[in-house]
């Protein structure tokens, strides 16, 4: 074991070494040693990061200066629980999704793959130094890095324009919420000190100045992170990169918005109020509907998962928006449950969406495909990937005993906790949030059966011109790693329960009650016994055993006899395979049920149609109530500064005359 | 009392559900045959249906995926452990605390994501259209069932379904307005969850308006017995919560062995009078459009979200 200030010497050291392998694959090495020792050396140290984190998670804050930086203001670092708790989650992911893309990078050209490898790694290391920095000029810096190398990541193929304006809208959102992100650690100084976080920790602000430096950040990383209205980049950016980047994007990456959020409101500006509680409630609900509610109209696999990683943040944000209204109002035990079930969810979360976009990325390779219309009956083509994706799709659909239960299951218990408040009306609504979260979390096994069911299931609904083969061996590690800490998650949640109640008990003074932490390894208990308990163990195991007994059972009394036939054809022998629900079929009772949402462009053929064609086509109506309005102010205004755009010498020459005419007149 | 007592009376109550969800069906039937001025099938008619589908070979369709072979026994796992879970004839049961009631709908999810894929596996109309009807009773019911826990849940303050029949059971006799909202969205959500009419008809082969038979269309003999046996622990399970959380008199305290055997009799009269009352609701009511489904269900939700808020409201 290690104490705290050699554990932020190795999360520096595993930090840099991701810089110097990036560094290392300009070499002109061949590619299968660019993947096969660059990428597999890249995932030994994500598990070394997680391990360290894991540890730091349990020990107290350390510090370190760096000779670098500005003159007056060196990178100060720093590494405590929650920097810890967020290096398990980088950690822990990167290593499955660095092994994976040892796989997939393998039909790359070996220049090509040299600039990702630099940009890969590099964009790795910046995730680790925005967790690790410890004053405002290095986190912006680390921010930045990581925002430009997912920006040459998501351009990857910029070849195709499609690619290019995804990237586009990504760098705008991108440093829209830089500069928000800015303002707050401008509106957190007041005017006093430096820029360390030890100086913005300290400053005192009134509580207008601190809302204010409060929404800053809810914006700011809330572009990061895809809250409605902010999240359009997001699906298009994240299916745009190549997969691996896909998934460390939508696992990572929005995760250190999570990470910023939770240390800005908690740690830098401290005296959490209940109002911004409420306010993120309500960001997270919509977050979470809309997210849902748009990704079960995708058929195009990455889009959809996209749609999932907003969906999924805003569950994040309901458990943040409880802890804030507890903590508010003085319960702050319930609100370090509500701070544990939105990170429990954040974890997970990287975990599992990683997982799937691994399998999508998968079935691009092995099939060339995105579009779910497209697919089916992969199962029995690709049966190793088939199994990895349906762990990953139960887990999202928050069903027991996965690990995405159990963050939802924390959350149910912290709304749970809403007779505590004394404001009525509070009261009354947060019931209705955890309401939004049962909702969300049906739709998106409706979602998932609806991917997994046309992917995988079924019969083949497009003839592919290439045999198709399983993922690889690199590939499937990659993704039998993830779905192996979905299971363990789901399965053991008493441990990390415990490490993120030293990880929320660090920023908020508070921890569960005693009986809560004093349970077993085998039960969950957010307060107490008789309140609400969990064991997902003794569930799985019970259902186990009852599927084998009964299979056995069967055998023994009855037999195992199986006749195999065609399906039933219902009389009518000319089935085929597109008679089987498309990915846009098995939507439409939603669109039906939740049809003024959408925005819905449908072309329904009349009956005298000699070329009868179905269309339908659903946009975002953000882009019609925000993004377009703001694109054409700014182009409006820009066509009328240009105006003084001459383009002749002499004309500008007149305007520094002015200038110099002004400037004598006030500066005297 | 001792551990190895209280895992006995566990396996007991288990087995116990599990053998006598076939009669609730069957008196369902018959009931509904007496107020349809038939002559009632025996009580024993679904043993002997399960036992002739035990004995025929399976029909697998050459299109599918183990997926599909393994999702009967899911089910009927599921289904079992919900049996074992819900306090039917007593409250101090050893595997109850491994799952709360958010928990017990989470597993009746799994249950229904399975079966829905295991549709999806035949790779033909039917399985595609079972399983997105299926799916959309699902996530419209879902939150109208947890709201309606939660409302018991708030009174209770707890999540625990012994708990919950304990405190329920234990206070003065008087009606919750909360409890009495719950009380009638719980009805609407069992009768969708489980498939019956208004919502879906059990008896129907109709493609029209088939939703839970649309999806086991594929299945035969042993897996479509094991199917049936699930769907009828389903339907006890459902009842023997709502008796939990609404007329929670005769479950037997932890502790009491010599409650057990009015314990049983109290449950054997709530199932008669329940199936009674669901065959009438089946004889009374059509079924409605599929349409309108939604919006029966979001009445339920509504209904349950005014039990929450007249409890906060009232405070009892």
């Amino acid at each position: 074991m290690l104490d705290s200030p050699e554990l932020l010497a190795a999360a520096l050291t595993l930090a840099l070494s991701w810089v110097g392998l990036g560094v290392l694959g300009l070499a002109p090495l061949p590619s299968g040693w660019l993947r096969g020792v660059l990428f597999a050396l890249g995932a030994g140290v994500g598990l070394a990061l997680a391990v360290v984190g894991a540890q730091a998670a349990w020990l107290p804050a350390a510090r370190l200066v760096l000779p670098l930086g500005l003159p007056d203001l060196p990178f100060h670092l720093r590494l405590d629980p929650l920097g810890g708790f967020f290096l398990l989650l980088l950690g822990a992911v990167a290593a499955g999704v660095s092994v994976y893309a040892i796989g997939y990078f393998r039909s790359e050209s070996a220049a090509r793959l040299r600039l990702i490898c630099l940009q890969y790694h590099v964009f790795l290391a910046a995730m680790a130094f925005v967790v690790l920095a410890d004053d405002a000029y290095l986190f912006m810096v680390a921010w930045e890095t990581m925002a430009l190398a997912s920006y040459f990541l998501v351009t990857t193929d910029h070849r195709l324009p499609a690619i290019r304006s995804a990237g586009f809208l990504y760098l705008l959102m991108a440093h829209l919420g830089a500069i928000t992100i800015l303002l707050c650690f401008g509106v957190m100084h007041g005017g006093e000190g430096d820029y360390s976080f030890d100086a913005l920790r300290a400053a005192q602000l009134t509580p207008g100045w601190a809302s204010a430096a409060f929404l800053l950040a809810l914006a700011g990383f809330g572009a990061k992170a895809g809250l409605i209205p902010l999240h359009a980049w997001l699906p298009e950016a994240h299916p745009a990169a190549p997969t691996p980047v896909s998934a460390l994007m939508s696992g990572v990456m929005i995760k250190t918005a999570i990470y910023g959020l939770v240390r800005v409101t908690y740690d830098l500006i401290g005296g959490v109020r209940w109002e911004w509680g409420l306010l993120v409630l309500v960001i997270g609900a919509g977050t979470t509907l809309f997210g849902v509610l748009y990704a079960l109209m995708q058929h195009d696999l990455k889009r959809l998962l996209a749609y999932h990683s907003v969906e999924n943040i805003g569950i994040i944000l309901l458990g943040l928006g409880l802890s804030m209204v507890f903590i508010g109002f003085g319960h702050p035990a319930a609100g370090v449950l509500g701070l544990i079930a939105a990170l429990y969810h954040t974890l997970n979360h990287a975990v599992f969406k990683g997982l799937l976009f691994l399998g999508a990325g998968s079935i691009l390779h092995a099939t060339g495909l995105r579009d779910l219309n497209a697919m089916g009956g992969l199962i029995h083509r690709m049966p190793a990937t088939a199994f990895y994706f349906l762990i990953g799709a139960l887990a999202i659909s928050a069903l027991p005993p996965l690990n995405g239960f159990v963050s939802e299951w924390l959350t149910f218990q912290a709304a749970l906790q809403a007779p505590l408040l004394e404001h009525g009306v509070v009261r009354s609504l947060v019931p209705l949030f955890a309401a939004t979260l049962a909702l969300a979390g049906a739709l998106t096994a409706m979602c998932f059966v609806k991917v997994f069911g046309v992917a995988f299931l079924g019969r083949a609904r497009h003839a592919v011109s290439r045999p198709i083969d399983d993922a690889g061996l690199a590939e499937r590690l990659g993704q039998a790693w993830l779905a192996a800490l979905c299971v363990v998650l789901g399965l053991f949640p008493a441990a990390m329960l415990l490490t993120l109640n030293h990880v929320a008990g660090s920023l908020t003074g508070s921890t569960l009650s005693s009986e809560a932490l004093e349970s077993s390894w085998l039960w969950l208990v957010p307060t107490h016994a008789a309140q609400a308990s969990y064991s997902p163990l003794i569930f799985f195991i019970v259902v186990l055993a009852v599927v084998l007994i009964t299979a056995r059972l069967v055998r023994l009394f009855y037999h195992g006899r199986v006749r195999v036939a065609d399906p039933w054809d219902c009389g009518f022998p000319e089935q085929t395979s597109r008679m089987q629900d498309t990915g846009d079929a098995f939507g439409q009772p939603v669109r039906h049920v939740f049809g003024p949402l959408y925005l819905m462009k449908r072309h329904l053929p009349g009956p005298e149609d000699p070329a009868p064609k179905y269309s339908l086509k659903i946009e975002d109506r953000h882009w019609y109530w925000l993004y377009l309005p703001v694109a054409r102010a700014v182009e409006f205004a820009s066509s009328r500064i240009g105006l003084l755009q001459r383009g002749r010498i002499s004309v500008y020459l007149m305007y520094s005359f002015l200038t110099l005419i002004a400037l004598l007149v006030f500066v005297r | 009392m001792s551990p190895l007592a209280d895992a006995l009376l566990q396996l007991l109550q288990s087995v116990a559900v599990v053998l006598i969800a076939p009669a609730v069906m069957g008196w369902v039937n018959i009931c509904r045959a007496w107020l349809q001025n038939r002559s009632a099938p025996s009580l024993w008619l679904p043993y002997y249906t399960l036992g002739k589908l035990f004995h025929k070979d399976a029909v697998i369709a050459n299109t599918v995926s183990p997926l599909f072979r393994v999702t009967p026994y899911v089910l009927f796992g599921c289904m079992w452990l919900a049996a074992g879970i819900v306090p039917v004839l007593a409250t101090n049961l050893p595997f109850a605390p491994a799952a709360d009631i958010i928990a017990l709908v989470g597993l009746f999810a799994t249950a229904r994501v399975f079966s829905a894929l295991a549709a999806m596996d035949t790779g033909t109309s039917f399985g595609g259209l079972g399983a997105r009807r299926e799916m959309m009773i699902g996530f419209l019911a879902e939150p109208a069932m947890l709201m309606t826990l939660f409302t018991a849940a708030f009174i209770s303050g707890s999540t625990q379904l012994p708990t919950i029949v304990e405190t329920l059971a234990h206070r003065e006799f008087a009606i919750h307005p909360s409890l009495a909202f719950a009380g009638v969205a719980f009805l609407m959500v069992l009768l969708a969850e489980n498939a019956r009419i208004p919502v879906d008809n059990p008896t129907t082969h109709l493609e029209l308006t088939m939703l839970h038979e649309a999806m086991i269309l594929e299945y035969s003999a042993r897996h479509l017995a094991l199917i049936e046996w699930a769907v009828a622990i389903k339907l006890v399970a459902y009842m023997t919560i709502g008796f939990a959380l609404f007329v929670p008199w005769g479950i037997a305290p932890a502790g009491a062995w010599q409650a057990l055997p009015l314990a049983l009799a109290a449950l054997a009269v709530k199932l008669a009078v329940a199936g009674a009352g669901l065959a009438l609701i089946e004889t009374v009511l059509a079924k409605m459009r599929l349409l309108l489904a939604p919006e029966f269900l979001s009445t339920a939700f509504l209904l349950a979200v005014l039990g929450m808020l007249t409890h906060f409201l009232v405070r009892g």
